[in-house]
């Protein structure tokens, strides 16, 4: 049923102008998009070659393009990783009850809930982190610098605004939960019934069905969702852009304070409509450092849940 | 209780269902909700005592009536059922935190975003205004023309390439056309920003800002999406349908154009509109390939133009004095992008609804 379907090996047919166009323009278009990708590639190399051989001391912050990428792709890791630790888990575990218990009739209903939180631009989840969310935090922030101080992540002075790392990080929490717990619903339901059955018919509760029968079978799925979602947290822009109040702090670890590296794309969207020459050049640079870091987390994440037809054993 | 002597006979020949200690009592199905409001109350005298506060409140109950239903159900019918209650806890209330974001940010946005949801704003443009009114009609003008432009680009490529990827491709071309769509799915929508920019300055110089830039930055990013919807639907066609075209004599083409794509136009349509639906509101490659100005600007092959995402990032982070007009107007246009992103989401399930295959062949 998925395979194509061309019509058994007959004489072959005459090949008529139509069919020629018409494969001949379909082939092409596969084909543009392989050069599409490749240009994406190539431009930007191309165009951040003047940073990589600029003198040290030309590059904005003139300590080199090393120094001035380092710390963004530290704050882009940092936020995408507390995103990525506060998102799995509820993704996961929104994707259990709506696949087995939320009431059947709701859990369609349910999940379309859940995916409405995909189609939020980001922009807007910006608007809504800086006015709503991020002054919430500060009582909490405040509380965690008192009582949590001792751990350097904790360390204060606490934000007044809340435009902090650790509101960043749950911001892109939200943003990648619906990804996560999309892929994940998708592996639940085709955990085999037999499966299940025999673990409830062995006497087992819901949640050791679960543990026994779903989840073993999902985890690549869980993974290679989640992995799509940081793929996700990196490359967001305008959220942490409007959000983080980008103090350029170089490397730090404390995530409540307002002292903050920033992150690659958001350092882009702010910095490129005033910038010229040389400054546009090591962005690009930044961008291809980026798209290179995206790639190989997408790659992986492809990987693996491409994987999980081989070793889930319900066959 | 059947059942749960049923249990204890087959627990011998499974470990798991071994008999436990006062397992054969069960909690009445009240009680949970007992637990949770008796956690309530405890919880509204605890708070009343310090300050009043609506989310420590909902939050000592929450955790209060999880603890109570645990402690009871553990006393009561053992640690495995209790597990299974605890665990039963935490997924619910894992549901109802990410209702917290959805909820607050349509409410907020609603409330701030009706202030200027008025006749001005959609037929006034920002030129010469300074402090009070304006519009965004420049704006939402420069996205319906963005966004066409993009759909104009990425619809045939997208919908080629997927009808070459089921009716035609084979071998490793196919593959690795696959595998790169998948890839290109995970590109960042600044880079595809980034690739534009770079791919025009090689042609007209630094510096260079137009509307068709960002309709190649957005395409890049809507191309993926519509081979991939498109090629789901196109799998679905049943072969039985191309084979019956074969044996009369069609060619391979026709075939396509008037039996496999009518049969799939509903998904395909979905499919598409889904696309548009998710590059309307990106933000981060207009900014840096289209830019912002003040006029309305119709032509997207000469200057800057206003897209709704930009321009409201640009009320909100650069309103002037006194800003609060500014950011009332950026409110409006973030409402505005989420009713768009919204009816073409409706407008998706409509299509798939009223354009599906006939059924019962």
């Amino acid at each position: 049923m998925t395979t194509t379907s061309a019509p058994p090996a007959t004489p072959r047919p005459k090949r008529r102008p139509g069919d020629r166009i018409f494969a001949g323009s379909a082939k092409g278009a596969g084909i543009l998009i392989l050069v599409i990708l490749a240009g994406v590639a190539i431009f930007l190399i191309s165009e951040s070659v003047p940073a990589l051989t600029a003198p040290a001391e030309d590059v904005p912050g003139g300590e080199g393009l090393f120094s001035y990428i380092g710390p963004l792709v530290f704050g882009t890791l940092m936020a995408a990783t507390i995103g990525l630790l506060v998102a799995t888990p509820l993704a996961v575990a929104i994707a259990l009850f709506i696949t087995y218990y939320a009431p059947r009739r709701m859990a369609a209903g349910l999940g379309y809930l859940i995916d409405l939180l995909a189609a939020v631009p980001s922009i807007v989840y910006g608007f809504w982190g800086i006015t709503w969310f991020a002054p919430r935090l500060v009582p909490f922030y405040r509380w965690l610098e008192e009582n949590l101080g001792f751990i350097p992540l904790f360390a204060g002075p606490a934000s007044a605004t809340g435009r902090t790392m650790l509101t960043i990080g749950l911001v892109l929490a939200v943003m990648i939960l619906p990804i996560i717990s999309a892929i994940s619903r998708e592996v639940f339901t085709q955990v085999p019934s037999l499966h299940r059955e025999a673990a409830l018919a062995l006497g087992a509760t819901r949640w050791e069905m679960i543990k026994m029968a779903v989840l073993p079978y999902g985890k690549s799925g869980i993974i290679g969702g989640a992995m799509l979602g940081l793929g996700r947290a990196l490359g967001e822009t305008m959220a942490v852009a409007i959000i983080l109040s980008g103090s350029a702090a170089g490397i730090t670890w404390t995530l409540i304070s307002s002292a903050n590296p920033q992150t690659i794309a958001a350092n882009i969207a702010l910095q490129f409509p005033e910038s010229t020459g040389l400054a546009v050049n090591t962005l690009i640079a930044s961008g291809l450092a980026l798209f290179v870091i995206t790639l190989l987390v997408n790659m992986l994440a492809r990987w693996v849940v491409n994987r999980r037809a081989d070793f889930s054993g319900a066959n | 209780m059947s059942t749960s002597t049923q249990q204890s006979s087959t627990g011998s020949a499974a470990p798991i269902a071994a008999p436990q200690p006062g397992g054969h009592r069960k909690l009445p199905s009240w009680a949970p909700w007992a637990a949770f409001a008796v956690a309530a109350v405890v919880a509204a005298v605890f708070s009343l005592a310090t300050s009043w506060n609506i989310v420590l409140f909902v939050i000592y109950t929450v955790v209060l009536g999880t603890l109570g239903t645990y402690v009871a159900s553990r006393v009561v019918e053992g640690p495995r059922k209790a597990t299974d209650r605890l665990v039963t806890c935490l997924v619910v209330s894992a549901f109802g935190i990410a209702l917290v974001p959805l909820i607050s940010l349509v409410y907020e946005v609603v409330r701030r975003g009706a202030q200027r949801f008025d006749a001005e704003y959609f037929t006034a443009s920002l030129v010469g205004v300074i402090g009070e009114g304006g519009g965004a009609y420049h704006a939402l003008m420069g996205t319906l023309i963005i966004t066409l432009l993009t759909t104009l680009i990425s619809v045939p490529i997208g919908l080629m390439t997927a009808i070459y990827l089921v009716e035609y491709g084979s071998g490793r071309l196919k593959r690795s056309i696959t595998f790169l769509v998948d890839v290109m799915t995970g590109i960042p929508s600044i880079v595809a920003g980034l690739f534009a920019y770079a791919l025009f300055v090689l042609i007209f110089g630094p510096g260079i800002r137009l509307g068709i830039m960002g309709a190649v930055a957005l395409s890049v990013l809507m191309i993926p999406v519509v081979v991939r919807s498109c090629e789901e639907v196109l799998k679905l066609v049943p072969n039985e349908l191309r084979e019956a075209a074969y044996a009369l004599g069609v060619p391979k083409w026709r075939t396509i154009l008037k039996v496999v794509i009518p049969t799939a136009i509903a998904g395909l349509g979905t499919g598409i509109t889904l696309a548009i639906a998710r590059v309307v509101g990106e933000t981060a490659p207009l900014l840096i390939t289209v830019g912002i100005t003040n006029a309305t600007n119709f032509n997207p092959f000469d200057g800057r133009m206003a897209t709704l995402p930009v321009y409201a990032f640009y009320q909100l982070t650069q309103p002037g004095v006194p800003p609060e007009n500014a950011i009332a107007r950026a409110w409006t246009a973030a409402l505005l992008l989420i009713i768009l992103v919204m009816a073409l989401n409706v407008v998706a399930r409509l299509i798939s609804r009223f354009f599906a295959p006939k059924t019962g062949r």
